[in-house]
């Protein structure tokens, strides 16, 4: 039993679950984020605090912290893997034609992974009670952090990571769990490409839209 | 035309090993990449020097002995061949060729350009095959098979277990010869009754030889001599859940 949770196949699947159960919560997160457009911050602020409040969004909650963690644990112990596949590597470098964005996945990974520390320490972390600070007016701790140049290029980095991230991501992850189809897989690779690219311009066009007016 | 060769050259397992660069005259267009490999040899002996060993069987394109990694390819420049079946035409008089063998904890280099592919006859072993008596023939049209199907498993059963999937993968992956095994036979008949074992086995055996998970790169369907296709690892990966 040991051998078919530990085999390869059996953690890309767990890892692409994982990923596509985060895939979900993006757009949510976006939604809420674009309530920061407005002068107003109650709308923003009642938001923050249904996600922190409501019940079943906490049963979420715990689903996605492990999610994330079950997805960072696998996605490390593969790659690593992966490194000790080929001890040796090759002179002339590697030519053959493959999915350009799929080379980077740790990389890009691992740039999502340091926003996230980030962001948790400014947000996540204060609602946990880890951190000091004001749960309740998290409008104001997100327009302060905009109002920084360096975070929003930092941001913005971010973000591309993110979207290069996604799109190797979700067209794998359909792989992955076994579904590749003669018509649908095109379709899957070009929601993929839509959504990779709309969901983090959306993220980034925020603190964008707050410094233009 | 004339050439350069940097040629990776190691004396056996154990000693670490080199490029050596030759500078080879006289090669002409029309031969296949292995007879100027041979050409070189012929040059190297009568110099006294020690032949590069490297791998050839058919030379046809079918035994999937020949690999080499040529120029930060498996097999070279040209799409859909063997090393065998490439051609010195496609390079140019003045070239530098860049050959290393086949790279992968699972092929450790033997000699030069040779490596130890028991890693994939492990595997044929554990669930290459199906299993049936010997005797007479049946009747052909006793079991039924969908065109489709017929033809899907065809298409991976021309895998001839070169390893260029493995050589081209980043992570030195064997889904896609693996794939190819599982879907010449899960979409057969005959192929159903040892389904879950087979899938079961072939996975096993694959890890335990440390070959790298797939990334879904593509690099492997890019350089599969047999253009085997990645429709066949989804296969593998669902083939693998039903398996539990």
């Amino acid at each position: 039993m040991n051998k078919v949770v530990a085999s390869s196949i059996s953690k890309k699947f767990v890892m692409a679950l994982a990923g596509l159960f985060l895939l979900i919560f993006l757009p949510v997160h976006l939604g809420i984020n674009f309530m920061l457009l407005k002068s107003d911050p109650e709308p923003f602020n009642s938001a923050a605090h249904f996600m922190a409040t409501f019940p079943l969004v906490k049963v979420v909650e715990i689903m996605l912290i492990l999610a994330i963690l079950i997805h960072i644990v696998i996605g490390v112990i593969v790659q690593i893997q992966n490194w000790f596949s080929r001890p040796v590597g090759y002179r002339s470098g590697n030519r053959s034609k493959t999915s350009f964005f799929s080379k980077f996945m740790i990389w890009t990974g691992g740039t999502i992974f340091i926003f996230l520390i980030i962001h948790f320490t400014n947000f996540y972390f204060i609602k946990l009670g880890f951190i000091e600070g004001d749960p309740e007016n998290f409008y104001s701790v997100a327009h302060q952090l905009f109002a920084i140049p360096g975070y929003n290029i930092f941001y913005w980095i971010c973000f591309i990571g993110l979207g290069f991230h996604l799109y190797h991501a979700f067209t794998s992850a359909f792989q992955t769990v076994g579904l590749n189809h003669r018509i649908w897989t095109p379709v899957v690779n070009f929601v993929a490409l839509f959504y990779a690219i709309l969901i983090p311009a959306g993220f980034a066009s925020i603190p964008l839209i707050i410094w233009l007016f | 035309m004339n050439i350069t060769l940097e040629i990776w050259r190691q004396k056996n397992k154990e000693t670490k090993g080199q490029f050596v660069t030759y500078k080879l005259e006289g090669v002409s267009s029309e031969m296949t990449f292995l007879e100027m490999l041979d050409y070189l040899n012929e040059k190297l002996v009568k110099e006294g020097g020690d032949p590069v060993a490297f791998d050839s069987d058919c030379r046809e394109g079918i035994c999937g002995m020949c690999g080499l990694y040529i120029n930060g390819r498996p097999n070279g420049p040209k799409e859909g061949v063997t090393t065998c079946q490439l051609s010195m035409s496609v390079f140019n008089d003045g070239d530098t060729i860049t050959v290393e063998p086949w790279r992968s904890k699972a092929f450790p280099v033997i000699k030069d350009l040779v490596v130890d592919r028991t890693s994939f006859d492990k595997l044929i072993e554990a669930g290459g095959y199906i299993s049936v008596n010997t005797g007479a023939a049946p009747e052909a049209n006793s079991i039924l098979v969908k065109k489709e199907n017929a033809d899907r498993a065809f298409e991976a059963g021309i895998c001839i277990g070169c390893g260029s999937c493995v050589a081209a993968c980043k992570n030195a992956s064997a889904m896609l010869f693996v794939s190819a095994k599982i879907s010449q036979f899960a979409l057969l008949p005959q192929g159903k009754v040892e389904a879950k074992e087979r899938v079961r086995a072939l996975v096993q055996t694959m890890d335990e030889f440390g070959f790298g998970n797939c990334s879904n790169t593509g690099a492997c369907e890019a350089e599969c001599p047999k253009e085997i296709k990645l429709v066949n690892i989804a296969r593998l990966n669902r083939e693998y859940y039903k398996a539990y």
